[in-house]
């Protein structure tokens, strides 16, 4: 499954749970939502145990964008 | 020699010079400090405002006084807009206050003040304005000094509550005379190049000079103008800068930025665990339900399979009783068949025969003395009887002088008078002959013999 965004994922489970809860969907169809929540309730729970903070530091402006580069100990303790 | 053009009245003077001080002194900044402070039943409370050279009374009307966000104190310096008012009954001047707030600011705070009713004139404090923060945000600017606390003290909580957000520090000076073009250029090119989906406006605590870029109409302009949502936190809890009116979420400090901006991670999880749980519970209860019916289905249908089972059962246990009824049956012919063998030894022909044997020679042996008791007493009794037997003998009695009468035709023996008629042909048999008669006469009385 490609990698979904967090709340796109979250507001989806949320959606199935609704679903599933609205109690008018059939029972064949109802475990497939299940899986469906299952797995989306993996992926999202997974998405924040895996992520560590990455900061960048903006470095410049050019026409295509803005610059950055990985903000550093050095950064922090600056040059003043 | 002067004129006496006009003499005034006392009361025409003073309304004079009232016209005069209300007009030209109609609302007023002014800072000194509270002495002599008053606060009757009325709930107005009256006051002397002075510095060291001279002091002036100053009212602050019940409703205006409810308003303020702290409570005058004797001592207290104050900073304070108002009017001058005349009251002539006692001739006496005094300044009826709108608004009153503590620390003498000057004209900073003036400044301040003025430029927030001018933009608060033109709308950029509406709450309709606000632009609402990204519940997830992917990637939040933080503009702001990138050495110091205040940026590591936002990663922290960064880090500790939501690590997924990506972090681009806007380095910008925050203070002095340029700070407020580096904020703006910050701003803006966050927004023409959308880098972000959320900026946050950070700085520490200071003086309200220190805090002058955040209090800037550029910065509130710039930050008006962001299409991008911009939290601001400047200073401490207590600070309040035109930055924070403008922003569309006021954080009291940084690090209360960062965590207003960013979900708690561990709430996440949990309102995710209560989610899925919710979804099991969704799908256990449909499941209990349709399991339910089909249990009440199968209740009504007889399962084949059941029966089988059932069968089995049935067959395992008629097996074990027909085993069992076997066993018992062998055991019982077993010991049936050993009493009969007891039986059949202790019936041993052998035995009967020897028995026998011993019965017959006891038998011939009591037979024989049985026989010659016998004999001997039948040859007594024989003897007695042939003894008996003469004695009855007919001839004996025909000796003595008997006869034997029989009728003629029929042989039979006559005894009776009544058993022959007249003229029948008798025999009569005598000891020693027999003699052939004929009865002439019958006599049926009792002749004597």
């Amino acid at each position: 499954m490609a990698k979904k965004k967090f709340e796109e994922a979250v507001a989806q489970l949320e959606a199935i749970v609704e679903d599933l809860e609205s109690g008018d969907l059939p029972l064949d169809k109802a475990m497939k939502r299940f899986e469906e929540g299952v797995k989306l309730s993996k992926i999202c729970s997974d998405t924040l145990d895996e992520a560590e903070t990455r900061v960048r530091i903006l470095t410049g402006e050019t026409d295509e964008g803005l610059q950055d580069a990985p903000f550093t100990e050095a950064d922090q303790r600056g040059t003043e | 020699m002067t004129e006496r053009k006009e003499i005034y009245s006392v009361s025409s003077l003073t309304r004079e010079i009232k016209g005069v001080l209300e007009n030209r002194f109609p609302y007023v900044w002014i800072y000194g400090e509270i002495s002599n402070l008053r606060i009757p039943s009325s709930g107005h409370c009256y006051f002397t405002l002075k510095d060291r050279n001279a002091q002036i009374s100053g009212v602050l009307f019940r409703g205006q006084a409810a308003r303020l966000k702290f409570r005058l104190e004797d001592g207290q310096t104050v900073t304070g807009l108002g009017r001058v008012s005349l009251y002539e009954p006692r001739g006496t001047y005094q300044i009826i206050f709108e608004y009153m707030e503590p620390k003498g600011a000057g004209a900073l705070q003036l400044a301040f003040e003025q430029l927030k009713q001018k933009l608060a004139a033109e709308g950029l404090f509406d709450a309709a304005i606000k632009k609402p923060l990204p519940p997830f945000p992917r990637r939040i600017a933080l503009v702001t000094s990138p050495t110091g606390a205040v940026v590591h003290d936002m990663l922290t909580v960064f880090r500790l509550r939501y690590p997924n957000a990506e972090l681009l520090v806007v380095p910008v000076r925050v203070q002095g005379d340029q700070a407020r073009f580096d904020i703006l250029a910050a701003l803006s090119g966050l927004n023409r190049h959308m880098a972000a989906d959320l900026i946050i406006l950070a700085r520490g605590g200071g003086s309200l000079e220190d805090l002058a870029p955040f209090n800037s109409e550029e910065v509130a302009r710039a930050i008006h103008q962001s299409v991008l949502p911009v939290i601001s936190a400047v200073g401490h809890e207590t600070d309040y800068t035109i930055a924070d009116f403008t922003a569309d979420m006021r954080a009291p400090t940084p690090t209360a930025a960062a965590s207003l901006a960013v979900p708690d991670k561990r709430r996440i999880k949990e309102d995710l665990a209560v989610l899925t749980a919710r979804l099991r519970l969704c799908l256990d209860r449909r499941l209990a339900d349709g399991r339910q019916r089909l249990d009440a289905a199968s209740r009504r249908l007889v399962d084949p399979k059941k029966k089988i089972y059932d069968h089995r059962l049935r067959v395992d246990e008629l097996t074990q009783r027909m085993a069992r009824a076997i066993r018992r049956e062998l055991s019982d012919r077993l010991t049936a068949q050993n009493w009969r063998r007891d039986r059949l030894t202790k019936a041993s022909p052998l035995v009967s025969v020897t028995a026998g044997r011993r019965d017959v020679q006891g038998l011939s042996k009591r037979m024989g003395l049985a026989m010659n008791g016998r004999l001997t007493r039948n040859r007594d009794t024989l003897k007695r009887l042939e003894q008996n037997l003469s004695a009855l003998s007919p001839q004996l009695v025909l000796d003595r002088g008997y006869s034997i009468v029989r009728d003629s035709r029929s042989g039979e023996v006559i005894t009776r008078a009544a058993q022959v008629e007249i003229g029948s042909s008798l025999d009569v048999v005598l000891a020693d002959g027999s003699l052939k008669a004929v009865v002439e006469r019958k006599d049926d009385g009792k002749e004597e013999i």
